[in-house]
Protein backbone atom coordinates (compact mmCIF):
# COMPACT_ATOMS: atom_id res chain seq x y z
CA UNK A 1 0.00 0.00 0.00
CA UNK A 2 3.14 2.32 0.91
CA UNK A 3 4.15 1.51 -2.55
CA UNK A 4 1.17 2.60 -3.87
CA UNK A 5 0.81 5.72 -2.39
CA UNK A 6 4.66 6.52 -3.46
CA UNK A 7 4.04 5.43 -6.87
CA UNK A 8 1.33 7.92 -6.96
CA UNK A 9 2.54 11.19 -5.01
CA UNK A 10 5.79 10.46 -7.72
CA UNK A 11 3.69 10.53 -10.68
CA UNK A 12 1.26 13.19 -10.12
CA UNK A 13 3.35 15.98 -8.19
CA UNK A 14 7.40 15.07 -8.44
CA UNK A 15 7.64 13.92 -12.01
CA UNK A 16 4.52 15.96 -13.52
CA UNK A 17 3.85 14.55 -16.68
CA UNK A 18 3.44 17.68 -18.17
CA UNK A 19 6.02 20.18 -16.07
CA UNK A 20 8.64 17.88 -15.74
CA UNK A 21 8.23 14.84 -18.67
CA UNK A 22 7.05 17.16 -21.42
CA UNK A 23 4.66 14.62 -22.57
CA UNK A 24 0.91 15.62 -23.53
CA UNK A 25 1.95 19.20 -24.13
CA UNK A 26 -0.70 19.49 -27.39
CA UNK A 27 -3.63 19.61 -24.88
CA UNK A 28 -2.03 21.29 -22.61
CA UNK A 29 -1.36 24.08 -24.47
CA UNK A 30 -4.80 24.32 -26.97
CA UNK A 31 -7.32 23.32 -24.21
CA UNK A 32 -6.41 25.48 -21.48
CA UNK A 33 -8.54 28.85 -22.20
CA UNK A 34 -10.87 27.61 -19.85
CA UNK A 35 -11.02 25.70 -16.07
CA UNK A 36 -14.88 24.28 -17.81
CA UNK A 37 -12.53 22.66 -20.64
CA UNK A 38 -9.89 22.28 -19.22
CA UNK A 39 -11.61 20.41 -16.49
CA UNK A 40 -13.24 18.36 -19.33
CA UNK A 41 -10.24 17.07 -20.74
CA UNK A 42 -8.59 16.15 -17.76
CA UNK A 43 -11.24 14.33 -16.92
CA UNK A 44 -11.28 11.95 -20.19
CA UNK A 45 -7.37 11.98 -20.00
CA UNK A 46 -8.14 10.48 -16.41
CA UNK A 47 -10.55 7.70 -17.30
CA UNK A 48 -8.55 7.03 -20.67
CA UNK A 49 -4.87 6.88 -19.15
CA UNK A 50 -6.53 4.83 -16.26
CA UNK A 51 -8.50 2.16 -18.87
CA UNK A 52 -5.55 2.42 -21.53
CA UNK A 53 -2.84 1.43 -18.68
CA UNK A 54 -5.23 -1.61 -17.54
CA UNK A 55 -5.32 -2.77 -20.63
CA UNK A 56 -1.57 -2.19 -22.37
CA UNK A 57 -0.44 -4.18 -18.70
CA UNK A 58 -2.50 -6.51 -19.09
CA UNK A 59 -1.80 -7.37 -23.06
CA UNK A 60 2.11 -6.96 -22.31
CA UNK A 61 2.24 -9.09 -18.86
CA UNK A 62 -0.32 -12.05 -20.18
CA UNK A 63 0.35 -12.04 -23.97
CA UNK A 64 3.88 -10.05 -25.43
CA UNK A 65 6.01 -11.47 -21.95
CA UNK A 66 4.95 -15.42 -22.22
CA UNK A 67 4.70 -15.55 -26.39
CA UNK A 68 8.52 -13.62 -26.45
CA UNK A 69 7.32 -11.05 -28.21
CA UNK A 70 8.30 -7.88 -26.01
CA UNK A 71 10.12 -6.40 -29.02
CA UNK A 72 6.80 -5.38 -30.78
CA UNK A 73 5.69 -2.79 -27.56
CA UNK A 74 5.49 -0.07 -29.31
CA UNK A 75 2.82 -0.99 -32.21
CA UNK A 76 0.98 -3.07 -30.42
CA UNK A 77 0.20 -0.17 -27.34
CA UNK A 78 -0.19 2.24 -30.04
CA UNK A 79 -2.83 0.21 -32.10
CA UNK A 80 -4.65 -1.08 -28.44
CA UNK A 81 -4.82 2.97 -27.30
CA UNK A 82 -6.03 4.04 -30.94
CA UNK A 83 -8.55 1.05 -30.84
CA UNK A 84 -9.76 1.50 -27.02
CA UNK A 85 -10.20 5.79 -27.80
CA UNK A 86 -12.40 5.05 -30.29
CA UNK A 87 -14.26 2.01 -28.52
CA UNK A 88 -14.56 4.01 -25.17
CA UNK A 89 -16.32 7.18 -27.72
CA UNK A 90 -18.84 4.49 -28.94
CA UNK A 91 -19.29 2.96 -25.93
CA UNK A 92 -19.80 5.93 -24.10
CA UNK A 93 -21.91 7.37 -26.90
CA UNK A 94 -24.70 4.08 -26.67
CA UNK A 95 -24.56 3.66 -22.91
CA UNK A 96 -23.56 6.74 -21.39
CA UNK A 97 -25.10 9.58 -22.56
CA UNK A 98 -24.48 12.04 -20.08
CA UNK A 99 -21.15 11.25 -19.68
CA UNK A 100 -20.14 10.89 -23.70
CA UNK A 101 -21.36 14.93 -23.61
CA UNK A 102 -19.09 15.88 -21.15
CA UNK A 103 -16.01 14.46 -22.23
CA UNK A 104 -17.11 13.36 -25.84
CA UNK A 105 -14.96 16.48 -27.76
CA UNK A 106 -11.79 15.47 -25.88
CA UNK A 107 -12.01 11.95 -26.52
CA UNK A 108 -10.43 11.99 -30.06
CA UNK A 109 -7.86 14.54 -29.67
CA UNK A 110 -6.39 11.80 -26.75
CA UNK A 111 -5.32 9.05 -29.27
CA UNK A 112 -2.19 12.11 -30.59
CA UNK A 113 -1.81 12.47 -26.74
CA UNK A 114 2.13 10.96 -26.18
CA UNK A 115 1.05 11.25 -22.66
CA UNK A 116 -0.98 8.15 -23.10
CA UNK A 117 1.61 6.31 -25.00
CA UNK A 118 3.94 7.44 -22.13
CA UNK A 119 2.32 5.68 -19.27
CA UNK A 120 1.90 2.26 -21.02
CA UNK A 121 5.89 2.30 -21.68
CA UNK A 122 7.00 3.49 -18.36
CA UNK A 123 4.96 1.15 -17.17
CA UNK A 124 6.39 -1.38 -18.81
CA UNK A 125 10.62 0.25 -18.17
CA UNK A 126 10.10 0.43 -14.16
CA UNK A 127 8.88 -3.31 -13.86
CA UNK A 128 5.03 -2.30 -12.48
CA UNK A 129 2.88 -4.77 -12.06
CA UNK A 130 -0.99 -4.53 -13.33
CA UNK A 131 -1.91 -3.29 -9.92
CA UNK A 132 1.38 -0.47 -10.22
CA UNK A 133 0.16 0.34 -13.56
CA UNK A 134 -2.69 1.04 -13.18
CA UNK A 135 -2.33 3.58 -9.90
CA UNK A 136 0.88 4.83 -12.05
CA UNK A 137 -1.86 5.76 -14.94
CA UNK A 138 -4.39 7.00 -12.43
CA UNK A 139 -1.84 9.32 -10.81
CA UNK A 140 -0.16 10.00 -13.72
CA UNK A 141 -3.89 11.55 -15.02
CA UNK A 142 -4.02 13.50 -12.05
CA UNK A 143 -1.21 15.17 -12.36
CA UNK A 144 -2.24 16.04 -16.09
CA UNK A 145 -5.42 17.37 -14.58
CA UNK A 146 -4.24 19.55 -12.01
CA UNK A 147 -1.59 20.96 -14.33
CA UNK A 148 -3.62 22.04 -17.48
CA UNK A 149 -6.39 23.38 -14.56
CA UNK A 150 -4.01 25.38 -12.79
CA UNK A 151 -3.26 26.66 -16.54
CA UNK A 152 -6.46 27.68 -17.70
CA UNK A 153 -7.01 28.91 -14.22
CA UNK A 154 -4.09 31.46 -14.89
CA UNK A 155 -5.05 31.87 -18.21
CA UNK A 156 -8.60 33.24 -17.19
CA UNK A 157 -6.86 35.50 -15.17
CA UNK A 158 -4.29 36.97 -17.48
CA UNK A 159 -6.54 37.49 -20.78
CA UNK A 160 -7.04 40.79 -20.09
CA UNK A 161 -3.53 41.77 -19.63
CA UNK A 162 -1.71 43.91 -21.82
CA UNK A 163 0.98 41.70 -22.60
CA UNK A 164 3.96 42.79 -25.22
CA UNK A 165 2.47 41.96 -28.70
CA UNK A 166 4.76 39.19 -29.92
CA UNK A 167 4.38 37.37 -26.52
CA UNK A 168 0.59 37.02 -27.11
CA UNK A 169 -0.94 33.96 -27.33
CA UNK A 170 1.48 30.83 -27.03
CA UNK A 171 4.73 32.62 -25.94
CA UNK A 172 3.18 33.86 -22.59
CA UNK A 173 1.51 30.61 -21.97
CA UNK A 174 5.18 28.89 -22.68
CA UNK A 175 6.43 31.25 -19.70
CA UNK A 176 3.74 30.73 -17.01
CA UNK A 177 4.11 27.07 -18.32
CA UNK A 178 7.52 27.84 -17.32
CA UNK A 179 6.88 29.09 -13.35
CA UNK A 180 4.63 26.56 -12.96
CA UNK A 181 7.70 24.09 -13.26
CA UNK A 182 9.53 25.98 -10.90
CA UNK A 183 6.82 25.50 -8.57
CA UNK A 184 6.60 21.94 -9.44
CA UNK A 185 10.25 21.60 -8.14
CA UNK A 186 9.22 22.60 -4.76
CA UNK A 187 7.71 18.69 -4.69
CA UNK A 188 10.78 16.94 -5.46
CA UNK A 189 11.71 16.96 -1.73
CA UNK A 190 8.84 15.08 -1.08
CA UNK A 191 9.85 11.56 -1.97
CA UNK B 1 15.91 16.05 -59.74
CA UNK B 2 15.12 19.67 -59.27
CA UNK B 3 12.03 18.66 -57.60
CA UNK B 4 13.87 16.43 -54.73
CA UNK B 5 16.40 19.94 -53.87
CA UNK B 6 13.21 21.66 -53.55
CA UNK B 7 11.92 19.58 -51.45
CA UNK B 8 15.17 19.61 -49.00
CA UNK B 9 15.09 23.37 -49.43
CA UNK B 10 11.42 23.15 -48.34
CA UNK B 11 12.22 20.94 -45.19
CA UNK B 12 15.14 23.03 -44.09
CA UNK B 13 14.20 26.52 -44.45
CA UNK B 14 10.89 27.43 -45.83
CA UNK B 15 8.70 24.82 -43.86
CA UNK B 16 10.81 24.00 -41.08
CA UNK B 17 9.19 21.40 -38.70
CA UNK B 18 10.66 23.37 -35.24
CA UNK B 19 11.21 27.32 -36.05
CA UNK B 20 8.37 27.57 -38.59
CA UNK B 21 5.98 24.66 -38.70
CA UNK B 22 5.93 24.20 -34.75
CA UNK B 23 5.31 20.68 -35.09
CA UNK B 24 6.81 18.39 -32.51
CA UNK B 25 6.99 20.31 -29.77
CA UNK B 26 7.46 17.18 -26.95
CA UNK B 27 10.84 16.21 -28.11
CA UNK B 28 11.68 19.17 -28.84
CA UNK B 29 11.24 21.01 -25.09
CA UNK B 30 12.17 16.63 -23.79
CA UNK B 31 15.76 16.53 -25.30
CA UNK B 32 17.25 19.62 -25.87
CA UNK B 33 19.28 19.31 -22.92
CA UNK B 34 22.11 19.72 -24.24
CA UNK B 35 23.24 19.58 -28.17
CA UNK B 36 24.61 16.45 -28.61
CA UNK B 37 21.12 14.87 -27.57
CA UNK B 38 19.50 17.35 -29.89
CA UNK B 39 21.41 15.93 -32.68
CA UNK B 40 20.34 12.67 -31.43
CA UNK B 41 17.29 13.13 -31.93
CA UNK B 42 16.86 15.23 -34.56
CA UNK B 43 18.49 12.19 -36.51
CA UNK B 44 16.91 9.32 -35.53
CA UNK B 45 13.83 11.08 -36.61
CA UNK B 46 15.19 11.79 -39.61
CA UNK B 47 16.03 8.27 -40.40
CA UNK B 48 12.47 6.89 -39.23
CA UNK B 49 10.68 10.06 -41.62
CA UNK B 50 12.80 9.18 -44.53
CA UNK B 51 12.32 5.08 -44.16
CA UNK B 52 8.60 5.47 -43.58
CA UNK B 53 7.82 8.24 -46.16
CA UNK B 54 9.47 5.56 -48.66
CA UNK B 55 7.66 2.35 -47.66
CA UNK B 56 4.35 4.80 -47.74
CA UNK B 57 5.27 6.05 -51.05
CA UNK B 58 5.72 2.53 -52.25
CA UNK B 59 2.50 1.28 -50.96
CA UNK B 60 0.61 4.26 -51.61
CA UNK B 61 -1.75 2.51 -53.92
CA UNK B 62 -2.02 -0.73 -52.29
CA UNK B 63 -3.14 0.48 -49.03
CA UNK B 64 -6.97 1.07 -48.78
CA UNK B 65 -7.99 4.59 -48.09
CA UNK B 66 -10.02 3.20 -45.44
CA UNK B 67 -7.04 1.99 -43.41
CA UNK B 68 -4.33 4.21 -44.70
CA UNK B 69 -4.19 5.73 -40.68
CA UNK B 70 -3.74 2.20 -39.40
CA UNK B 71 -1.60 1.30 -41.86
CA UNK B 72 0.86 4.40 -41.50
CA UNK B 73 0.89 3.94 -37.62
CA UNK B 74 2.07 0.31 -37.65
CA UNK B 75 4.95 1.03 -40.73
CA UNK B 76 6.24 4.06 -38.39
CA UNK B 77 6.38 1.97 -35.28
CA UNK B 78 8.20 -0.58 -37.02
CA UNK B 79 10.69 1.61 -38.21
CA UNK B 80 10.98 3.23 -34.46
CA UNK B 81 11.15 -0.06 -32.84
CA UNK B 82 14.09 -0.76 -35.44
CA UNK B 83 15.38 2.72 -34.27
CA UNK B 84 15.31 1.99 -30.85
CA UNK B 85 17.20 -1.57 -31.29
CA UNK B 86 20.30 -0.14 -33.29
CA UNK B 87 20.58 2.80 -30.97
CA UNK B 88 20.54 0.29 -27.95
CA UNK B 89 22.84 -1.80 -29.06
CA UNK B 90 25.75 0.76 -31.27
CA UNK B 91 25.51 3.88 -29.27
CA UNK B 92 23.97 3.08 -25.66
CA UNK B 93 25.03 6.67 -24.30
CA UNK B 94 22.74 8.07 -26.53
CA UNK B 95 19.75 5.42 -26.15
CA UNK B 96 19.97 5.95 -22.16
CA UNK B 97 20.19 10.17 -22.75
CA UNK B 98 16.88 9.65 -24.78
CA UNK B 99 15.28 6.83 -22.84
CA UNK B 100 11.48 7.07 -23.50
CA UNK B 101 12.00 9.57 -25.61
CA UNK B 102 12.58 7.40 -28.86
CA UNK B 103 9.83 4.79 -28.81
CA UNK B 104 7.71 8.37 -28.32
CA UNK B 105 8.81 9.22 -31.99
CA UNK B 106 5.71 7.17 -33.38
CA UNK B 107 3.91 9.65 -32.02
CA UNK B 108 5.72 12.29 -33.11
CA UNK B 109 3.15 14.93 -35.78
CA UNK B 110 6.25 15.62 -38.17
CA UNK B 111 5.80 11.98 -38.93
CA UNK B 112 2.50 11.13 -40.08
CA UNK B 113 1.69 14.27 -40.71
CA UNK B 114 4.27 13.56 -44.02
CA UNK B 115 2.85 10.45 -44.42
CA UNK B 116 -0.58 11.93 -44.51
CA UNK B 117 0.57 14.83 -46.53
CA UNK B 118 2.93 14.24 -48.78
CA UNK B 119 4.05 10.39 -48.90
CA UNK B 120 0.75 8.99 -49.97
CA UNK B 121 0.25 11.09 -52.42
CA UNK B 122 3.87 11.40 -54.67
CA UNK B 123 6.38 8.99 -56.07
CA UNK B 124 8.85 7.28 -54.15
CA UNK B 125 12.20 9.57 -54.63
CA UNK B 126 10.50 12.69 -54.08
CA UNK B 127 8.82 11.37 -50.33
CA UNK B 128 12.27 10.21 -49.39
CA UNK B 129 13.98 13.81 -50.26
CA UNK B 130 10.58 15.02 -48.29
CA UNK B 131 11.13 12.84 -45.53
CA UNK B 132 15.33 13.97 -45.34
CA UNK B 133 14.48 17.32 -45.98
CA UNK B 134 11.76 17.74 -43.00
CA UNK B 135 13.96 15.33 -40.80
CA UNK B 136 17.03 17.98 -41.17
CA UNK B 137 15.05 20.79 -40.46
CA UNK B 138 14.07 19.09 -37.61
CA UNK B 139 17.54 17.81 -36.32
CA UNK B 140 18.57 21.76 -37.04
CA UNK B 141 15.76 22.95 -34.89
CA UNK B 142 16.79 20.54 -32.17
CA UNK B 143 20.24 21.49 -32.27
CA UNK B 144 19.72 25.04 -32.32
CA UNK B 145 17.84 24.80 -29.39
CA UNK B 146 19.89 22.69 -27.28
CA UNK B 147 22.98 24.90 -28.12
CA UNK B 148 21.37 27.75 -26.29
CA UNK B 149 20.17 26.10 -23.87
CA UNK B 150 23.81 23.97 -22.83
CA UNK B 151 25.19 26.78 -23.10
CA UNK B 152 22.88 28.99 -20.77
CA UNK B 153 22.98 26.15 -18.54
CA UNK B 154 26.41 24.29 -18.48
CA UNK B 155 29.01 26.99 -20.42
CA UNK B 156 29.24 24.16 -22.86
CA UNK B 157 28.53 23.19 -26.62
CA UNK B 158 28.77 19.51 -27.49
CA UNK B 159 30.40 19.31 -23.98
CA UNK B 160 33.25 21.58 -24.53
CA UNK B 161 33.98 24.52 -22.14
CA UNK B 162 32.98 27.56 -23.78
CA UNK B 163 31.98 30.75 -21.16
CA UNK B 164 35.12 31.48 -19.34
CA UNK B 165 35.56 29.99 -15.58
CA UNK B 166 34.25 32.99 -14.45
CA UNK B 167 30.85 32.21 -15.69
CA UNK B 168 28.25 30.97 -13.21
CA UNK B 169 26.30 28.08 -15.12
CA UNK B 170 22.33 29.05 -15.17
CA UNK B 171 21.56 25.55 -14.52
CA UNK B 172 17.81 25.54 -14.75
CA UNK B 173 18.30 26.12 -18.39
CA UNK B 174 19.07 22.65 -18.56
CA UNK B 175 16.36 21.08 -15.92
CA UNK B 176 12.45 21.14 -17.19
CA UNK B 177 11.76 25.08 -16.50
CA UNK B 178 13.94 26.30 -19.12
CA UNK B 179 12.68 24.37 -21.73
CA UNK B 180 9.80 26.32 -21.27
CA UNK B 181 11.92 29.69 -21.20
CA UNK B 182 13.29 28.63 -23.81
CA UNK B 183 10.65 28.08 -26.13
CA UNK B 184 8.55 31.04 -25.08
CA UNK B 185 11.24 33.42 -26.49
CA UNK B 186 11.37 31.25 -29.42
CA UNK B 187 7.91 31.40 -30.41
CA UNK B 188 7.60 35.16 -29.75
CA UNK B 189 10.77 35.64 -31.46
CA UNK B 190 9.03 33.62 -34.46
CA UNK B 191 5.99 36.22 -34.33
CA UNK B 192 8.11 38.93 -34.51
CA UNK B 193 9.54 38.04 -37.53
CA UNK B 194 6.53 36.90 -39.15
CA UNK B 195 4.57 40.17 -38.24
CA UNK B 196 7.37 41.96 -39.97
CA UNK B 197 7.09 39.82 -43.21
CA UNK B 198 3.71 40.08 -43.35
CA UNK B 199 3.58 44.17 -43.01
CA UNK B 200 6.63 43.83 -46.03
CA UNK B 201 3.21 42.00 -48.22
CA UNK B 202 5.14 38.93 -48.02
CA UNK B 203 3.58 35.52 -47.78
CA UNK B 204 3.15 33.85 -44.33
CA UNK B 205 3.75 30.34 -43.50
CA UNK B 206 1.06 29.51 -40.88
CA UNK B 207 1.79 27.43 -37.89
CA UNK B 208 0.17 24.08 -37.73
CA UNK B 209 1.28 21.99 -34.59
CA UNK B 210 0.32 22.05 -30.86
CA UNK B 211 1.81 26.16 -30.63
CA UNK B 212 -1.51 27.00 -31.97
CA UNK B 213 -4.05 24.03 -30.34
CA UNK B 214 -4.24 22.02 -33.60
CA UNK B 215 -4.10 18.61 -32.25
CA UNK B 216 -6.22 16.75 -33.98
CA UNK B 217 -4.78 18.57 -37.36
CA UNK B 218 -1.21 16.86 -35.94
CA UNK B 219 -2.95 13.60 -37.51
CA UNK B 220 -4.74 14.35 -39.99
CA UNK B 221 -7.79 12.47 -38.95
CA UNK B 222 -9.85 13.72 -36.23
CA UNK B 223 -8.04 11.49 -33.57
CA UNK B 224 -9.76 8.58 -36.14
CA UNK B 225 -7.35 5.91 -36.36
CA UNK B 226 -10.01 3.51 -37.59
CA UNK B 227 -12.61 3.94 -39.78
CA UNK B 228 -15.90 3.73 -38.83
CA UNK B 229 -19.15 4.79 -40.18
CA UNK B 230 -19.60 8.47 -39.24
CA UNK B 231 -16.44 9.09 -41.41
CA UNK B 232 -18.54 8.56 -44.66
CA UNK B 233 -21.16 11.12 -43.81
Amino acid sequence: MKELLIIAVGSALVNNVVLSQFLGICPFLGVSKKIDTAAGMGGAVIFVITIASFFTSLIYQFILVPTGFEYLQTIVFILVIAALVQFVEMFLKKAMPPLYNALGVYLPLITTNCAVLGVALTNVQKEYNLIQGVVNGFATAVGFTIAIVIMAGVREKTEHNDITESFQGTPIVLLTAALMSIAFFGFSGII
Amino acid sequence: MNNCTERLYNGLIKENPTFVMMLGMCPTLAVTTSAINGIGMGLSTTVVLVLSNMLISMLRKIIPDSVRMPAFIVVVASFVTMVQFLLEGFIPSLYSALGLYIPLIVVNCIILGRAESYASKNPVLPSIFDGLGMGLGFTFGLTCIGIVRELIGSGKVFGFQIMPSIYEPITIFILAPGAFLVLAFLVAGRNKIMKKLEAKGKEVPKTQGCAEGGCASCSGCDGKVFPTGQDKE
